[in-house]
């Protein structure tokens, strides 16, 4: 099983993110379930979300207490939430900033979604949307086909700015 | 189809199939996805239903009483709250022999102002005279409110059925969907009591102690004829659809020296609990209860039982506890966790199983408790 925790705040589309990448898994033919913890939910607060892909039927829906990717749409969530929690030894990074930086004993990567959405204008309510172009950056990392993320925004998003931001970010990510 | 949805969605999909001509509701969460999808359905064309927006969980249920009473198909969805403020014409409902179906989504009980998964709402209508069912997955919620018509409309039974699922935990997930064309699984609905003007009778009148208990009987004795239906339902859902449902589902049960019995995700998330276990070489088993009423057989004979309760009978112990209790007659080691959301992980489970105590009572997390 793969488990992915994704930090997000309010707005930028983390929780969308979480389903996107479910479905995205479903289409490369394995078993996925996307869920979040609820609590009162504001703009702009600390969201969490989570991803199970799996061979098999996912049975469970208690939260990932060990993920195998962690994501992070702001990073300066990093300075307020403990991100890295319990992450797997060898475990994957994903931050949405146009600096890397080195975490030891983890695999990090990164790729400027902010801007990526800013350039093809994915606004909703004030906010830049994030999830298209992370779905990008995790096909980049092969935790889903690009044929598969496609197909899921296409059916989620069918506008084509969604399709052409989660390109950008798997371009912009040295394989 | 195979697509990707929340229980919410699974239920309004489901709904939308079965075709009631009256859906009278009030939104709360986190239910509102269910009546927000089902309404769009009706505004828009797709569903030829009549949608009664109400002030209150009361008046939806009264709404569907007076629908149902003309003799057509009626849904209604709710939780927590809303289920309590409901209560008074949930019986009304069952008395009236009245074939509703409502989906409940499971959700605390008010104060501590809580919105998670707990049980206590649902458990607060078991004697109401509805069937109880209560699903594991999405894929479940989705075949339940299915099945739910046929067996609350079957001559034999004419009972409401609530079909219930986890707050959040199950209501809000998205997980794999494989929709189905329905056909005629669902038969047109028969009231034989149905209002009707050119041979008016009156309802709800003043019934003495002389006749008041045979009406309450005959609610028993359709809940006992109900198991048969139930049954026949899902073979019948079985045969067509190719997914097969029991009163429980059991998993690794047959060889197992001690079974996890409970209701909802917490009982899908013992299995893989069950699949640590027996790494570790503890022969154990998961019985998820599926139908709380009418409460199945159980087939524990020489296992011992954890019982994990989603919600408490104060002054008393675990409902589901309880009732295996009374069922098997013998202990059981009765876990009460999960209550308001609490996390309880397939972990937490496997320690309930490891540190069992037959004939003790612990709740999850207090003093050091489990």
């Amino acid at each position: 099983m793969f488990e992915i925790r994704i930090h997000s705040r309010g707005g930028q589309g983390g929780v969308t993110a979480s389903r996107l990448v479910a479905l995205a898994a479903i289409h490369d033919g394995k078993h996925a379930t996307a869920c979040v913890f609820y609590s009162p939910q504001r703009r702009g607060a600390p969201v969490i979300s989570f991803v199970r892909i799996d061979d098999s039927p996912v049975r469970i829906y208690s939260h990932i207490q060990n993920p195998d990717l962690v994501a992070i749409l702001d990073k300066g969530l990093m300075e307020t939430v403990d991100v890295f929690q319990k992450l797997k030894k060898g475990g994957k990074i994903f931050i949405n900033s146009s600096e890397g930086k080195i975490f030891p004993g983890f695999s990090s990567i990164h790729a400027d979604l902010t801007q990526i959405a800013h350039r093809e204008h994915l606004v909703v309510a004030g906010y830049l949307i994030l999830n298209t172009p992370l779905l990008g950056a995790f096909a980049r990392m092969c935790v889903v086909s690009l044929d598969s993320a496609r197909k899921a925004i296409r059916e989620m998003f069918p506008d084509p700015r969604n399709i052409r931001a989660a390109e950008a970010a798997y371009g912009e990510i040295s394989p | 189809m195979k697509t990707i949805a929340t229980g919410n969605k699974a239920v309004a999909e489901a709904v939308q199939q079965a075709r009631p001509a009256v859906i009278a509701a009030y939104p709360i969460t986190p239910q509102t996805a269910i009546i927000e999808q089902i309404a769009e359905a009706v505004s828009s064309g797709t569903l030829n239903s009549r949608f009664i927006s109400v002030e209150s969980e009361h008046s939806a249920m009264a709404a569907c009483i007076g629908a149902s009473l003309t003799g057509v198909r009626t849904f209604t969805a709710t939780s927590s709250q809303g289920l309590l403020y409901m209560h008074e014409m949930t019986n009304w409902a069952a008395g009236s022999r009245l074939p509703i179906v409502m989906a409940n989504v499971n959700r605390a009980v008010a104060p501590g102002w809580n919105i998670w998964a707990d049980h206590t709402d649902s458990l607060q209508e078991r004697d109401t005279g509805w069937l109880q069912v209560y699903a594991g997955s999405v894929q479940e919620a989705y075949d339940s409110v299915l099945m739910a018509f046929p067996i609350a409309e079957h001559e034999d039974v004419l009972l409401p059925v609530m079909v219930n699922l986890d707050g959040f935990a199950l209501s809000h997930i998205f997980q794999p969907l494989e929709t189905v064309e329905i056909g005629d699984f669902i038969a047109p609905l028969y009231l034989p009591h149905a209002i009707d003007t050119r041979d008016p009778a009156g309802y709800g009148v003043l019934t003495g102690p002389e006749s008041y208990f045979k009406f309450r009987w005959d609610i028993e004795r359709s809940m006992r004829d109900s198991v048969n239906v139930i049954q026949s339902v899902q073979e019948d859902f079985s045969r067509r659809f190719g997914r097969s449902y029991g009163f429980t589902e059991d998993y690794l049960c047959s060889d197992a020296e001690v079974v996890v019995m409970a209701i909802g995700t917490l009982g899908k998330e013992a299995e893989i609990a069950v699949d640590l276990l027996r790494a570790e070489g503890i022969k154990a088993g998961s019985m998820r209860l599926r139908w709380l009423r009418p409460f199945p057989e159980l087939n524990l004979a020489g296992r011992e039982v954890v019982v994990i309760d989603r919600s408490y009978s104060f002054g008393f112990g675990g409902v589901l506890a309880t009732s295996v209790r009374s069922r098997i007659n013998r202990e059981v080691y009765s876990v009460i966790a999960g209550l308001g959301g609490q996390e309880v992980s397939y972990e937490d489970i496997a320690g309930f199983v490891r540190r069992r105590c037959i004939g003790r009572e612990d709740w999850f997390g207090m003093n050091g408790h489990v």
